[in-house]
């Protein structure tokens, strides 16, 4: 035991005092903090106002089209053959050609200098059909107050109805983009430090020093001591990143704001940072309060930040045992090619599905990907803030602790042989026969 | 008493054979030389008695008992296929591998100051392993095998690496652990180290055992009667005198003296030999050949060879 942690220690020291770990650990959070403060600086430079030149043939729309913060509408008296061909001595950025009979062919045609973008085009199209259905209504004899209770905003809570009774109601917005988040957090920490100890086995095999080692410990104990080492020096560069990035977050926010920026715009640029922001921009400010609240209240966080660290963990040491059987069986890492696909094929798979699970997650695709090991970690996280049965859960839990002692047990069997073959290109076949022979 | 023994050792992996019930004994205190070409099964032993693999079957002891995980410990290895982690700094590297041998940090500090000291290579210390050069890093490695103060040494090819100077200095090291009690098994395929330094030897080949005993006897053993005889006079004279009990192999001239290589055939002795010539030509001086250890080494290997083919042709 002494002697495990003795490898735990060198594998963590010697990652943590090399240079590029501490470039990384700087560079990280000025990416994430640069990252941040890209998007806050682009929202503050305002926007280029795209002018557009409406030729109105049926005179419905003169005047009557609103402008929006980035799209402002003039309207010309000419026609559009005049229009055409002073396009480019005028500063309009696009000329919107509304035929004479549109609202029988409903066509509506844009002529550009640059291609405009899809936003614009989208706003056009919503803004001319809405007036479009307007006038058509107005024409079959509903008057402007009928018009004005027709139009309706809808607004759909979900509720659940508990067993016992208790209705439960979600708005899970917040929480769903965490689960996210962290299933993305424990997909990125599998890749890079997975690979690290891949890395590790290849550099002691090649090195040659593997055998002057496990002649003082077992095979077992290396492998091991390597997998907890890395994954210490993993959290380790974590933890920096989230300290450095709060600090350094909070040191240039506090130099913006005193900067005299309009504080408003800050916290609207924070406000559209958090994903689902159309909606989010969209709700008043008491909707925000209760989504906060109720993030806190329903949202199990404990059961959340549990289920984190016991994916991220149990994640990170399924795969970083078959990542050091993949490294053992090598003797570079052009090699490792062949063997690499059965472990990135599930990694990138639950990446790819989290979307779906998101979608549908109640879904039996959802059920089974939670309880698989090689994809419970990701898919489990995106999964719990819909709120899993704890059946489901502690039955993924199982699973990825068996799914863990399996592939460890794999593993050792398949490093042990795989360290002390050199010099030979190993197969598949070779593998399975490696995992049938004796100590 | 034997440090270390193995009887009758099984090694499978897959359809071939490595280790064919193979059995040694390393007396305490001797130079155990483990012999045999490439592939017959030596490095196979070598991680048994490591306890890096296990046998099929087959007992292992160590100083009389049950060889376990916790002779480790005891146990100092240099494998051939040597090295060190590259981007390690010498004395931090060196510290790791005594520890994991089971020295405490202070005593292996202790240790390795009077070792870096001994070979003069204290600049080191805080040197990486990839900015020494060959040579360097094997010294390194052989002061990390043998700083846990092993009782059982386990050196294949030692010499593989270092020139000659550096070699007549790690040869003497092996000398003097000896002499301060520690047994040494060693694998080379190197037969004049092994006639300077082995007290006894196995030959391995092809997964079996095939020749063991002492380094003198199994010289004595594969003697062939052939002598070298030194003589001046008319060598027509000596041909003529040599009778039927007698061949000869080889004969040459050096300045007034002549030189032949004869075989006594039968049960002829040096003693018949000399009288059948003495009245003929003047004897300058006699001297048996012993075999050397790599004419026995090429014997016995090529002859197992010879008879697995001719077995193959039936």
């Amino acid at each position: 035991m002494n002697k495990i942690l003795l490898i735990i220690q060198r594998e963590y020291l010697t990652r943590v005092k090399k240079k590029s770990f501490i470039i990384m650990t700087i560079i990280g959070p000025i990416l994430m903090v640069g990252l941040v403060f890209a998007q806050f600086w682009i929202k503050m430079i305002p926007e280029e106002k795209q002018k557009i030149l409406v030729v109105d043939e049926s005179q419905l729309f003169v005047n009557k089209l609103e402008n929006s913060a980035n799209q402002t509408f003039t309207y010309s008296k000419n026609n559009l053959a005049f229009e055409k061909k002073a396009f480019y001595s005028t500063d309009n950025n696009v000329i919107l050609y509304i035929p004479a009979n549109i609202i029988d062919s409903q066509k509506i045609q844009i002529f550009y200098k640059k291609q405009p973008g899809l936003d614009m085009q989208d706003y056009i199209n919503a803004i001319v059909g809405k007036k479009l259905e307007e006038m058509k209504l107005l024409a079959s004899g509903v008057n402007v107050n009928q018009l004005a209770s027709i139009k309706t905003k809808l607004n759909l809570t979900t509720t659940k109805i508990e067993k016992s009774g208790n209705l439960e109601t979600k708005d899970n917005e917040v929480s769903m983009a965490l689960g996210f988040i962290a299933g993305i957090l424990i997909y990125i920490f599998i890749f890079l430090y997975g690979a690290q100890v891949m890395r590790g086995v290849i550099e002691e095999k090649t090195s040659r020093i593997v055998e002057v080692i496990i002649s003082s410990v077992r095979p077992f104990e290396l492998m091991m001591g390597k997998i907890v080492g890395i994954a210490m020096v993993g959290l380790t560069q974590f933890l920096l990143w989230i300290i450095l990035s709060v600090v350094g977050t909070s040191l240039v926010g506090n130099y913006f704001i005193k900067d005299d920026v309009n504080v408003a715009q800050v916290e609207q640029t924070f406000k559209t940072n958090i994903p689902q922001n159309d909606a989010f921009k969209e709700m008043s400010n008491d909707k925000q309060a209760e989504i906060m609240d109720s993030f806190f209240n329903q949202v199990n966080l404990p059961v959340m930040l549990f289920s984190f660290l016991f994916y991220f963990l149990g994640g990170y040491l399924l795969y970083g045992a078959l990542f050091a059987a993949v490294g053992s069986a090598v003797d570079n890492e052009a090699d490792t090619q062949q063997f690499m696909l059965p472990l990135t094929i599930p990694l990138i798979l639950s990446f790819t599905l989290a979307q779906n699970v998101m979608t549908n997650p109640e879904s039996s695709l959802a059920f089974w990907l939670s309880v698989f090991p090689l994809t419970s970690p990701i898919i489990m996280m995106v999964r719990i803030p819909f709120g899993v049965p704890y059946f489901d859960l502690i039955l993924s839990m199982v699973m990825l602790v068996l799914g863990f002692i399996g592939a460890t047990w794999i593993s050792a069997k398949i490093y042990r042989t795989g360290i002390l073959m050199y010099g030979k290109k190993t197969s598949y076949k070779e593998l399975w026969k490696w995992l049938f022979y004796k100590g | 008493m034997d440090i270390f023994s193995a009887s009758n050792v099984v090694k499978k992996y897959d359809k071939h054979t490595a280790l064919d019930g193979v059995s040694i004994n390393v007396k305490q205190n001797s130079i155990f030389g483990l012999l045999g070409p490439n592939g017959a099964g030596k490095t196979s032993l070598i991680r048994i008695i490591n306890q890096i693999t296990g046998p099929d079957s087959g007992e292992l002891f160590f100083n009389g008992e049950k060889l376990q995980q916790k002779h480790i410990e005891r146990i100092g290895y240099l494998p051939e296929e040597r090295g060190l982690y590259k981007k390690m700094e010498v004395g931090e590297q060196a510290l790791y591998l005594a520890r994991l041998k089971g020295l405490s940090r202070q005593e292996a500090v202790k240790r390795l100051k009077f070792w870096f000291e001994k070979f003069e290579i204290t600049t080191w210390w805080n040197k990486k392993i990839e900015e020494l050069s060959k040579g360097m890093q094997q010294k390194v490695q052989f002061i990390v095998t043998v700083l846990h103060e092993p009782e059982l040494l386990i050196l294949d090819e030692p010499f593989s690496g270092f020139d000659p100077i550096n070699a007549n200095l790690i040869k003497n090291e092996i000398l003097e652990l000896k002499k301060k009690g520690t047994s040494i098994i060693f694998s080379t395929h190197n037969m004049s180290s092994v006639e300077e330094l082995c007290d006894d030897i196995a030959l391995i080949n092809q997964s079996k055992k095939i020749l063991e005993g002492s380094v003198k006897d199994i010289r004595k053993e594969y003697r062939t009667n052939t002598y070298k005889v030194e003589f001046t006079g008319n060598f027509i004279a000596f041909t003529n005198a040599i009778w039927t009990g007698c061949e000869l192999i080889e004969k040459h001239s050096e300045g007034n003296s002549n030189i032949a290589t004869i075989k006594l055939l039968y049960d002829a002795t040096p003693n018949q030999f000399l009288q059948a010539i003495m009245p003929h030509v003047m004897v300058n001086g006699l001297q048996e050949i012993i075999p050397s250890m790599n004419d026995i080494f090429i014997a016995k290997v090529s002859n197992q060879k010879l008879s697995i083919d001719s077995n193959f042709t039936e």
